[in-house]
């Protein structure tokens, strides 16, 4: 039997056992959408390798496993999340720790940072803010193009809520540090919502650490509105494991003069996907997408991007970037749509991969759909080795021929992470990108259970 | 046993793609020599350029190269650098994300590492840039950016002899170091070579044109034309060479017409 199926018949199990199960406890606001996005699921199914924008991605060996769990962790779990303490020692941060994608204290979750700016569970925010968020829920995400979106919106109970309103400014970027532990398997679905008011900045960063060695897989959905005058930098780190498998799904709605860049720094998943779509709605917005992967053993790392320049006097760049070694695989899907009003339009994206041996594939595939006429846009990809004359060069001034490999790469993963706008995290991010590339820096070296 | 040579290179014969490039190649060097080596087009300059520092587009398919008593073709790029060799590159890389700071750093303490010595510490190194810098008339913001990123023409052959002051080599090859230099650049640059340079230091200067070796005056100068070296003398050569172009050295190196043009394609 195709393990589809017999995925969706797992779930749909659960989707019959909602009124003692999802629905209990969760907003409104939520289970207003469930029935309509489970009939869509339904229809969509989980994606295939027939549907385009996962042509490269075999969602299989995630999806087929049998997950013990499904729902958010009780109390106690939290407990030992909240011992967790960021290793990054310079990093000044307001920090908080998520465990599974969800939010301590479920219900009371919510507070106020000095500055203004409210960090919290959905739950609550559901309940302290109920008009702010119904005006934004299920308004970005794009369930019609993505079963997994649906899946997420019939099936998510909590997850995170940000909001910066008007005007207000962090003082210091929020950390959040989303703790994957658990003592059974689990498949989690986190639904987020994030909110720059017109006029606030605010950057966030959130980091996903795996520390227990069982079978995850997530499938996040992450909605962020930018207003009027509004800026907003969000830095993803994803150091996980072998059998996690992270799926994430991010919206980004921009009105007008507002500023956005999305950064998905990930150094270690079993399987990974990340979809990026920024929309500009409103004129003289600019996006940045920003992406890098190292990749090596069997992990799958994709990344598919899709920005809609849909109002004129618009900026956007992608630049990601990968590194592959073993068997590897990797892929990009990159999406520049200009619609016909969006006049002088300045839109870029670039690809660049590096294999490191004969076994690694990457899959690319740069698109471009124009139908405004005043546009400057370029696009472009690249899969190559390491280049031969910056070897040579390095090596004729005595540096040895591995040295000179980790300086390339190196320099070759900085073109994007110098891309990060916090300067601690910048150089920790580096540092971070040598230890892996030196083969140091592995979920396995801090654990005692060697699953590997 | 200690030789006055610190390069000798005997019937050396190398190719590119099965095409043979150098074709019985002899020249030898002695401590603190500077030999300029002449030719037109294509005659194997680079080729051997390359060869000399390993680079593994040609391949050696006869003769010898003893550097200092050793045998040169058996060592690793990184091994003849460490060993005192230098190329100026004539087209030097750019290396995006790579700094020249993190660059020098490594280069000097793998070179340090290789003669037993401890790395410099960071205020000696920082001191070494400085003092450096200012001897070739380097920019100082070029030295905070990635490696050769960006750089005019000028600035990276600037940048390479800035390199060589650093390292200090006692072969440096200059590879068409004055190619797409103004005559301010190309002074400087000379200047930089002849302040760098210690009574010891050998110097290959390898060029098309005489006008460097105005300011770097040889003590030989080479032809070396269709792989081979046809005709060396004194400083003389060049001026002779600047007055009368390479037809009358081919006619001398009795190869028929039919043959250059073959060749020349």
């Amino acid at each position: 039997m195709d393990y589809r199926q017999e995925v969706t018949g797992r779930l749909t199990e659960l989707w019959e056992g909602r009124e003692t199960g999802i629905l209990k406890g969760s907003p409104e606001i939520f289970n207003r959408y469930r029935t309509d996005a489970f009939s869509q699921f339904l229809r969509l199914g989980i994606p295939d390798r027939k549907n385009e924008a996962y042509r490269y991605t075999n969602l299989e060996k995630s999806f087929s496993h049998k997950y013990e769990k499904y729902f958010s962790p009780k109390p106690d779990d939290f407990r030992e999340a909240e011992r967790f303490h960021c290793e990054v020692e310079d990093l000044d941060v307001w920090n908080m720790v998520l465990l599974n994608g969800f939010f301590p204290r479920g219900e009371e979750g919510l507070a106020m940072l000095p500055g203004g700016i409210w960090v919290g569970s959905m739950r609550a925010a559901a309940k302290q803010f109920p008009s702010l968020v119904e005006k934004h829920y299920n308004k970005y995400a794009k369930n019609e193009k993505d079963g997994l979106v649906s899946l997420n919106t019939a099936l998510a109970t909590d997850g995170l809520f940000i909001y910066a309103p008007g005007n207000t400014v962090n003082s210091k970027p929020i950390q959040i540090v989303n703790l994957l532990q658990s003592e059974q398997d689990f498949f989690s679905q986190d639904r987020n919502l994030l909110i720059a008011d017109d006029g606030a900045r605010m950057s966030l960063l959130v980091c996903d650490h795996a520390i227990s060695p069982q079978h995850y897989l997530t499938n996040t959905v992450t909605e962020i509105f930018v207003g009027r005058d509004a800026s907003f930098e969000i830095i993803r780190v994803q150091n996980q494991h072998n059998y996690s498998g992270k799926i994430t799904h991010t919206f980004i709605h921009q009105e007008r003069d507002s500023y956005a860049t999305s950064n998905n720094i990930t150094l270690h998943g079993g399987l990974v996907r990340n979809a990026t779509w920024h929309k500009l709605n409103g004129e003289n917005a600019e996006t940045h997408s920003y992406g890098l992967f190292l990749a090596d053993r069997q992990q799958h790392i994709a990344n598919f991007v899709k920005v809609d320049h849909v109002a004129p006097n618009c900026n956007s760049t992608q630049l990601f970037k990968g590194i592959l070694d073993e068997n590897a695989t990797g892929a990009f899907n990159g999406r520049i749509m200009v619609h016909k009003d969006a006049q002088n339009t300045n839109a870029y994206q670039s690809n660049n991969n590096i294999i490191l041996s004969d076994t690694a594939r990457m899959d690319t595939k740069p698109q471009l759909e124009i139908y405004a006429d005043d546009v400057k846009c370029s696009h472009g990809a690249t899969v190559g080795q390491l280049d031969e004359n910056a070897l040579f060069y390095l090596r004729s001034r005595g540096i040895d021929a591995r040295e000179a490999k980790l300086m390339l790469m190196f320099g070759f993963a900085h073109d994007v992470v110098k891309n990060i706008p916090i300067e601690a995290l910048r150089d920790r991010i580096d540092h971070l990108v040598v230890q892996r590339l030196r083969g140091e820096l592995s979920y396995c070296a801090s654990c005692a259970i060697q699953c590997n | 046993m200690q030789t006055d040579f610190l390069l000798q290179i005997k019937d050396l014969k190398a190719s590119i793609d099965n095409k043979e490039i150098l074709k019985g190649l002899n020249l030898e060097v002695k401590h603190g020599e500077i030999h300029a080596i002449m030719g037109p087009n294509g005659s194997g300059k680079s080729t051997l350029a390359n060869v000399l520092t390993g680079r593994e587009i040609a391949t050696v398919t006869a003769g010898t190269v003893t550097y200092e008593g050793k045998n040169l073709l058996e060592m690793s790029p990184e091994e003849r650098a460490r060993e005192g060799i230098f190329l100026s590159f004539q087209y030097p890389i750019e290396i995006p994300g790579v700094s020249m700071v993190n660059f020098m750093k490594t280069a000097i303490n793998e070179q340090r590492k290789y003669r037993g010595l401890e790395p410099l510490s960071a205020s000696d190194f920082l001191r070494l840039m400085r003092e450096k810098k200012e001897l070739v008339e380097i920019d100082s913001a070029l030295t905070n950016r990635s490696v050769n990123e960006g750089f005019s023409g000028g600035e990276k052959k600037k940048n390479e002899i800035f390199q060589m002051a650093m390292l200090e080599p006692r072969l440096a090859l200059l590879d068409e170091t004055d190619s797409g230099l103004d005559i301010d650049a190309l002074r400087i640059v000379a200047n930089g070579v002849n302040k760098i340079r210690r009574p010891d230091t050998s110097v290959i200067v390898i060029t098309h044109y005489q006008r460097l070796l105005d300011y770097i005056v040889p003590d030989y100068v080479h032809v070396l034309y269709d792989g081979r070296i046809v005709r060396s003398a004194g400083p003389e050569l060049a001026l002779e060479l600047e007055e009368r172009g390479y037809d009358w050295i081919r006619k001398d190196a009795d190869l028929s017409e039919e043959t250059w043009t073959t060749d020349r394609k």
